[in-house]
């Protein structure tokens, strides 16, 4: 997943830790997918993983999001909301990790009702609407753990 | 006298934000959207804002379409709009544009055509009220750039 160096692994995990939501520069060059149907959440997303240093993508809905992968790109994290047209973000994650995608997936929703059907599809974490700094680099966090 | 224009400007928006935020019409997530904002990106509030009232518009004239239709029967696309909008206004803060959908998708749940039509007034209401403070903060903003821009001109 991430390709990162000895010692440098230390240096952001800390600046993660310490929750500054000033600007964040990875050691390792982080991509991210984000997946949202909703414009407003599409550039906030965007947005927010810019300020932190995070190349990312955006598409939206959970086909766009299956297509990019077939095309060949693959990311470190994708952040998939979960009701979208044509494709929701349930059948997405179910579709993405059947593929054999390993990527750290968070759900990102305001539906708390499917919480436990989208962890079950395959996330590794989930947050709710709206997204924060802090919320995502507690992602962040995750990511560079497991990674 | 022009840094005092630029000085009163700045602490007439940050009354009129206090406010905001004590009648509850804005919480946190509105200085989130402020703090995303920067000299790479010095208009993003007002373009992610604008892309809110746009939004905002449409499904509250869906809304209407919907409940003013004599035959009117679909709770559920009643429900989705509501959706989609509690989602724009919690992204951007409108706490109380938020709120009232909660209720208003109670309403909708029970299937209950008197609630939603009440509902959708206080809504309405809401959503005319934050829209016209987020211009008055705009409008604010707007002429203290310009002010400081007159105070600090461009050297060439």
């Amino acid at each position: 997943m991430l390709k990162s160096k000895t010692g440098m692994e230390d240096g952001f995990l800390s600046s993660v830790g310490a929750g500054d939501s000033t600007m964040l520069e990875p050691p390792t060059k982080i991509t991210a997918l984000v997946v949202d149907d909703d414009t407003i959440n599409q550039m906030i997303h965007h947005r927010l993983l810019d300020n932190l240093g995070i190349r990312n993508q955006v598409v939206r809905n959970g086909k766009e999001a299956i297509d990019v992968h077939c095309s060949g790109k693959n990311f470190d994290l994708i952040l998939m909301d979960m009701e979208m047209p044509v494709m929701n973000g349930i059948e997405a994650t179910r579709q993405l990790r059947a593929m054999g995608i390993r990527s750290m997936i968070a759900g990102v929703s305001t539906n708390t009702r499917e919480r436990e059907n989208f962890m079950k599809a395959g996330l590794d974490d989930y947050q709710e609407k709206p997204l924060t700094t802090s919320k995502l680099v507690s992602i962040l966090h995750k990511v560079h753990k497991d990674g | 006298m022009l840094g005092l224009g630029v000085d009163r400007l700045r602490a007439d928006m940050n009354r009129l934000l206090a406010l905001l935020f004590h009648q509850g019409v804005l919480d946190e997530q509105f200085l989130q959207l402020q703090q995303l904002q920067d000299e790479s990106s010095p208009n993003f509030v007002s373009e992610v804002v604008n892309i809110y009232f746009h939004e905002s518009e449409k499904l509250l004239r869906n809304l209407r379409g919907l409940l003013m239709d004599k035959e009117f029967s679909d709770y559920k696309k009643i429900g989705i709009h509501l959706n989609q909008f509690m989602g724009s206004s919690s992204s951007i803060g409108a706490k109380r544009v938020r709120n009232v959908c909660v209720a208003f998708r109670a309403a909708s749940e029970q299937n209950n055509r008197a609630g939603c039509l009440r509902a959708l007034e206080l809504l309405e209401h809401e959503y005319c009220y934050l829209k016209n403070k987020l211009h008055e903060l705009f409008h604010i903003e707007q002429q203290r750039v310009l002010a400081a821009g007159v105070r600090y001109p461009m050297q060439h």
